[in-house]
């Protein structure tokens, strides 16, 4: 100590200082500027603009001119005055419904059945995901033609011989326009979404079901358990924590739905399709309802959050999620 | 006896998992047999395979579908963004992984809550601030969003990989004098390449489909990427079937081609995202 205040000069403080400043620099600094620029990209693309979606939510701007704050009159407005708004929510838990149901059921019986085979087994796995690379707009147009009334699928099975035997017994015509009719419309949207989704969801199963150990179906089968009941006790509570978080992340992009139903239909017909996604692109885009767009926007998030916060209330209480 | 009660469920499963393969597969097959069918043969035969082959569809839509320009501009994007989000997103999971400065904790959960963060809570404003910056219609303000929207996971997967990597190999090349910046490219990146080329093919995948962002930040045709184009083309030429099955094709031939090449990492890499372990 005393040596170091007797040198107290500007060559004796120079050996001190230099390994201060190089630890700063070695430890902190140098590994900051590796992340900085990734940082700063996202900060000016996603931070910067969710919070300033707070502040347009509760002003009435059009996009230009001037912003008057209203408070939480968009959000009144949002839920006692907009019957489309109330109508696309709607049609956002129907597909919830849809898409909570019938992609896993498909994805669970594609991924059991996979499980157990072993040859063949690649091929169904490249095949089934296949359908999932495609973009959207390819896979909108695919389906487009093979739903319309007088070429697609519906149309060609019902003049086949069979389909032809089966309208007689009954079966209603199916070379109807799927898309362009307010009772078909919205499921035939999500049936194609699905169509692209659903073998995804299947490899993602038959990855966790092959972690579950094999001892444990022995040990079902020494029980006399036949497959049902393996699926059931072993197969299910194997890939439980797959499945409830793919649950949690389906009922998410079920509330943020738009590509499928703008690409198809935009909404219509006659609203019958109208998504939330679809009405505030509508409102922000072409009615340039800036203000009441964000709010929108912002309600749809939170719908999403809350989504993510019964997860993990659930996971607090003990659920193994 | 034992052998057949063992193959008769086998022969179920392959028949139903077959049926599944018809599902996924048959749209496909069809969307490639009507490509090379004129008009007409779709009048009469809408689903089945070609009688007579008539490639000159391809050129009528790649002239039509201004393909040489779309296909440029999708190029341009994926490209840009792969490089930013693999330089970018490695030096930061570089430092996450190995160099882990004060903070970094921090870092990694501003990242974590960002992924959860849906576009819809910020499109809007930023769609203003992009405006403001002379950012629409410019192929540098998509690839500012891309690698923003591809950066969480790119990071998180990079990190892992990084991780992975034994230490010894860094301690001697700094030894031996390289600096961090050195070490990064010249001992992980070859090492990590593997890692790289997961996120890498992920992210080109998500650039070269990605409609929603590219449909409201780009309105002039001149910078169309090729989903928007191809949508604007099915909306004009949406009666001519065989035209937008031809264009349909030319824009997932890369996407199919990628596919089968280096299946295990594209299936590996999109589903590293969802799986928890």
């Amino acid at each position: 100590m005393a040596d170091m205040a007797s040198s107290a000069n500007l060559e004796g403080y120079q050996p001190y200082k230099k390994p201060v400043f190089r630890r700063l620099m070695q430890r902190t600094i140098i590994p900051w500027l590796f992340i900085l620029p990734i940082l700063a990209i996202h900060i000016l693309v996603v931070a910067i603009p969710s919070i300033s979606a707070l502040y347009y939510s509760m002003t009435d701007w059009k996009g230009i001119g001037e912003a008057n704050f209203v408070g939480l009159a968009n959000f009144k407005r949002l839920f006692t005055d907009d019957p489309v708004f109330l109508k696309a929510l709607k049609n956002n838990f129907i597909w919830l419904a849809f898409f909570l149901t019938i992609p896993f059921g498909l994805a669970l019986t594609a991924a059991s059945l996979l499980a157990q085979v072993k040859r063949g087994a690649m091929f169904y796995r490249l095949v089934f995901f296949l359908p999932y690379i495609m973009p959207s707009v390819v896979t909108a147009n695919i389906w487009q033609n093979l739903l319309s009334p007088r070429r697609g699928l519906g149309a060609q099975f019902t003049a086949s011989p069979v389909g032809e035997q089966l309208v007689k017994l009954g079966m209603p015509d199916l070379g109807i326009p799927f898309l362009g009719r307010t009772e078909t419309v919205l499921l035939s949207i999500a049936f194609i979404d699905n169509w692209h989704y659903w073998g995804f969801l299947t490899i993602l199963f038959l990855v966790a079901m092959q972690n579950v150990p094999l001892e444990l179906y022995d040990a079902a089968k020494i029980d006399g358990a036949n497959r049902w009941q393996q699926f059931l006790n072993v197969t299910l509570p194997g890939i439980r924590p797959t499945l409830l978080f793919m649950l949690m992340m389906t009922a998410i992009w079920s509330f943020l739905v738009f590509e499928y139903v703008w690409i198809l239909t935009q909404g219509g017909p006659a609203g019958a399709s109208e998504v939330l996604g679809t009405y505030v692109y509508k409102q922000a885009f072409q009615r340039f309802d800036t203000g009441y767009a964000a709010a929108m926007g912002l309600t749809m998030s939170s719908f999403a959050g809350l989504i993510i916060l019964i997860f993990i209330v659930l996971r607090k209480r003990g659920w193994d999620i | 006896m034992l052998k057949q009660r063992r193959e008769a469920p086998a022969i179920f499963n392959h028949i139903i998992l077959s049926l599944l393969v018809v599902f996924a597969l048959l749209p496909i097959m069809v969307l490639f047999f009507n490509s090379v069918k004129s008009n007409a043969e779709i009048g009469s035969n809408p689903l089945g395979p070609p009688r007579e082959l008539h490639f000159e569809n391809f050129k009528t839509a790649w002239e039509r579908g201004k393909f040489s320009r779309t296909m440029r501009n999708s190029v341009v994007l994926v490209i840009g963004t792969v490089t930013s989000v693999l330089v970018l997103g490695g030096l930061a999971a570089y430092s996450l992984a190995r160099l882990k400065p004060p903070g970094s904790d921090g870092f990694m959960l501003y990242m974590l809550v960002a992924a959860t963060i849906p576009l819809w809570l910020y499109l809007i404003p930023l769609f203003i601030l992009w405006r403001s910056l002379n950012l629409l219609n410019n192929p540098l303000g998509l690839i500012l969003i891309y690698t923003a929207t591809n950066s969480p996971l790119a990071i998180f997967l990079l990190r892992s990989f990084l991780i992975s990597i034994p230490r010894e190999l860094e301690d001697a090349a700094f030894m031996d004098g390289a600096n961090k910046l050195q070490t990064f490219f010249r001992i992980i990146l070859p090492l990590a390449w593997t890692g790289f080329l997961t996120v890498g093919l992920v992210v080109g995948l998500g650039v070269w489909s990605e409609f929603q962002i590219a449909l409201i930040f780009v309105q002039l045709p001149e910078f169309y990427p090729v989903t928007t184009s191809y949508f604007a083309f099915a909306s004009r030429f949406g009666r001519d079937w065989a035209l937008t099955s031809a264009a349909a094709v030319m824009m997932i031939a890369p996407v199919i081609i990628f596919f089968l090449a280096l299946q295990r990492r594209f299936v590996d890499g999109l589903t590293a995202g969802s799986v928890k372990s």
